[in-house]
């Protein structure tokens, strides 16, 4: 499931939603990202994100899709927030379910991964010298090769 | 033609939508890029540098040989920084 929203979210509350969903799944594993009050050597006290609606839901949708091609997971659940955020604010929640902690583990690692360099989104810092925007992190690109490189020896297309 | 630019795209262009019509002589994302560029300074600097560059056609990312005609929706921004 895909929620794309300014409000912030209830960690529990998404879990044992999620695990009421996933029915006898035996593990839930999942990623919270929060803003940060430093950015590049600078204080960061604000940050801003925009987003495509539209192309959001179907890039996140296909994220999730190729998840479920790759583990057995009884349930997925991907929240983004956009608008403005403050250090300490949750991001993003992404979690997921299985019958295995591998698959559920894994596949929460693959989810975050593939969201930094194919959803839709933009970050504005607010720093003490002006807005600046979050530019992408050459290790994220790495991090999502890596899964990739994963696909191609496992044989799965 | 409806564009969208997001990040410091839209920011460099000033504005986040606008309908275009590109003479018949565009038909791929390179082609639009370089008559957006023609249009004034402020687009010229937002798409100077194509390496930074990405492009959606219908909220599909492609490259810059993608064909665009009338009615598709082009977006333009940089690259994506989710999570």
């Amino acid at each position: 499931m895909i929620r794309v929203q300014e409000d912030d979210f209830d960690i529990g509350a998404e879990l044992e939603r999620l695990t009421a969903a996933a029915g006898g799944a035996g593990a839930v594993s999942c990623f919270v990202g929060l803003v940060r009050d430093f950015s590049g050597g600078e204080t960061v006290s604000a940050m801003t994100l925009e987003h495509y609606p539209g192309m959001t839901e179907r890039q996140l949708g296909k994220i999730e899709a190729e998840a479920r091609e790759r583990w057995p997971l009884d349930a997925v659940l991907i929240v983004h927030r956009h608008g403005r955020l403050e250090p300490g604010d949750r991001i993003v929640l992404v979690a997921t379910a299985s019958a295995h902690r591998k698959a559920a583990i894994d596949a929460c690692s693959f989810l975050i991964d593939w969201l930094k360099t194919r959803a839709p989104f933009w970050k504005l810092e607010e720093t003490p010298e002006g807005g600046r925007w979050v530019d992408a992190d050459p290790e994220d690109t790495v991090a999502e090769e890596r899964w990739a490189a994963h696909r191609g020896k496992r044989g799965h297309g | 033609m409806q564009m969208l630019y997001f990040g410091w795209v839209r920011q460099r262009i000033g504005v986040p939508a606008e309908t275009v019509a590109p003479p018949d002589g565009v038909r791929d994302v390179e082609g639009l890029i370089d008559w957006l560029s023609g249009r004034s300074d402020a687009y010229a600097e937002a798409l100077r540098n194509r390496d930074t560059l990405r492009v959606a056609v219908n909220q599909e990312l492609c490259e810059f040989d993608a064909p665009v005609g009338i009615g598709d929706e082009v977006a333009l921004f940089p690259p994506m920084t989710g999570g």
